[in-house]
């Protein structure tokens, strides 16, 4: 079992942000949620039609 | 003894030719990299809906040279970079970098030159058809074409030391390499999503194989430069990255393992028992909990074996320096991996926007509980799928670029840069010099020599057998001072 003395790093910084504002992380999250939306929302829009057949028909040889 | 970590990445991209029946790959993929190689030459009347915007990428002429090997599409670009027809796919060789920031940056501009291509062979079509090629490694039907890297190592280095200490090293370096898949391929027992793309395909630990009975460590000895100092460790257990941090990470970290390596610097047996099949126990199990035998007895995680290899390379760089293995990037690589191996033992999913699979993990965790799909839908298969698309509209990987969600270590200017101009560090900077200065002239290019024609017999061939030398700093002086090939193979053989 190799040792592991380097394990316990403290996380990246930007991680440890906290908005003081009480009423924020829920704000904050709604926002996200919407703004996820709107990626999922545009994503759809160009997305491959029939996703079954567009798979199905993904034929490769293989390489190397 | 360690020498420069001189590095590159091939990619085989996945090709389709659309709404053409019967269509052949080698012939689209041929169709696609003249096309681009065409319009390079006539550049100045290509876009017919911004010539404004595109004009500066078509500044430079003259893009390409045969090379010698085969009678297939084949040829160099002024960034150095070899553009060529292997199998049935599109192939793109980016030109020979010195650290991991200088690959990033050539892997990207590859993808550029592939999606400009592809605009390229528009005109050569039938209207209504459709070349569309993607940066992933597997057709999720048991077929997979390879992204290689390839690593300047000592001769000297015992093979064997190469083998022992890699294949931990292949293992464990999925949980920030992988580029994600849904399910499985070829045989292997199913899962909902696993780490890897290229897990399922290897049945080997060491072999020449890449095709067949592929092997974690390919024992391929082509040096592509001299060979009683070098090999050119030639890489296939590794996925197309299309996150940059990745692609850093993956180069960056094999630059100072192979270092370690070559100055023999383990100072424990990281060996494990039954690599091939520690592959895919790694790659299918995206909580990254599945442990791994060791060869000395007990078992770990893969993320253990990775704090273990992290450790070592801390006390490398700080006995030896990292001066062969990237110099400050190397540095920045060691920062990077400790904030990643942190970030996958507390919750792999805060590297959203800079691993791969993790990336796209979210996105298909996002559509799940969106849509209410389960993992077998089909809509999650395509998702994978046109992820890896290069079509900058298409690509789901870019649209994630666009809204913020993706950390860029370079930026696009330096990548529309890099798809004509070469690195400045090592020799590909000499090659593309004189592919950009004297493109009729050039009669063959290669990784390892030149062929000028000077304009009187015989055909002038120039060597090109250390990586290093012919690097802006070597050779900007006498390019100079030289307005004709002639003038240069003079100077360069007095």
């Amino acid at each position: 079992m190799p040792e592991r003395e380097q394990k316990k790093k403290p996380a990246p910084k930007e991680r440890e942000d906290v908005d003081e504002e009480a009423g924020a992380p829920a704000r904050q999250g709604e926002a996200l949620k919407e703004e996820l939306d709107d990626l999922l929302d545009e994503i759809d829009s160009v997305l491959e039609a029939n996703a079954e057949e567009f798979v199905r028909s993904y034929v490769q040889k293989g390489g190397e | 003894m360690a020498v420069p970590k001189v590095c590159g990445i091939e990619t085989e991209y996945g090709v389709v030719l659309r709404n053409a029946p019967d269509s052949n790959p080698v012939l689209a993929s041929s169709l696609l990299i003249n096309a681009y190689v065409e319009h390079r030459r006539i550049g100045w009347d290509f876009d017919d809906e911004s010539p404004g915007k595109d004009a500066r990428g078509f500044g430079r002429d003259g893009s390409q040279a045969p090379a010698v090997e085969t009678h297939l599409v084949n040829t160099v670009l002024t960034n150095g970079a070899r553009y060529y027809v292997d199998h049935a796919h599109p192939e793109y060789s980016t030109p020979e970098c010195s650290d991991a920031l200088e690959l990033v940056l050539a892997d990207k501009a590859g993808e550029r030159i592939l999606a400009r291509s592809m605009r390229a062979s528009e005109r050569l079509l039938d209207p209504g058809q459709e070349i569309v090629v993607y940066k992933n490694n597997s057709d999720g039907k048991g077929n997979s074409y390879g992204t290689h890297e390839n690593y300047l190592v000592d001769r000297q280095t015992p093979f064997g030391s190469l083998v022992r200490n890699l294949l931990p090293w292949f293992v464990s370096r999925q949980v920030f390499t992988g580029a994600g898949k849904v399910g499985t391929e070829n045989g292997a027992n199913p899962v909902d999503f696993q780490l890897s793309s290229r897990a399922d395909f290897f049945e080997e630990e060491v072999g020449l194989e890449t095709t067949l009975k592929r092997p974690l460590v390919n024992t391929r000895d082509e040096p592509h430069a001299d060979p009683q100092k070098y090999r050119r460790l030639h890489v296939i257990a590794g996925d197309a990255n299309l996150c940059e941090v990745a692609t850093f990470l993956k180069v960056g970290t094999m630059a100072i393992v192979l270092g370690m390596i070559e100055d023999d610097f383990f100072d424990k047996d990281l060996s494990i028992i039954g690599p091939v099949h520690a592959v895919r126990t790694v790659s299918h199990d995206p909580t990254l909990h599945a442990t791994i035998e060791l060869n000395d007895g007990g078992s770990c995680t893969a993320l253990e074996l990775q704090w273990e290899f992290l450790r070592l390379a801390q006390k490398y760089a700080d006995e030896t320096g990292l001066e062969l293995c990237g110099g400050d990037v190397g540095h920045e690589v060691l920062k990077r991996w400790e904030l990643a191996l942190t970030a996958l033992e507390r919750d792999p999913m805060t590297l959203n926007g800079q691993l791969d699979w993790v990336t796209k993990l979210a996105l298909l965790d996002a559509y799940r509980e969106r849509d209410g799909l389960s993992w077998d839908d089909p809509k999650l298969a395509l998702l994978d799928l046109q992820y890896h698309d290069v079509r900058p509209d298409r690509s789901l990987y870019e649209r994630l670029v666009r809204a913020g969600k993706v950390e860029r270590l370079v930026d696009e200017t330096a990548v529309t840069g890099a798809m004509t101009e070469p690195p400045d560090s090592t020799r590909a900077y000499f090659r593309g010099q004189c592919l950009a200065r004297w493109p009729d002239s050039v009669v063959a290019a290669n990784w390892d020599s030149l062929i000028l024609d000077v304009g009187s017999d015989p055909l002038r061939r120039i060597p090109m057998m250390e990586p290093l030398k012919g690097s802006r700093v070597h050779v900007e002086a006498l390019f100079a001072q030289c307005t004709t090939p002639a003038q240069l193979v003079d100077q360069l053989g007095s």
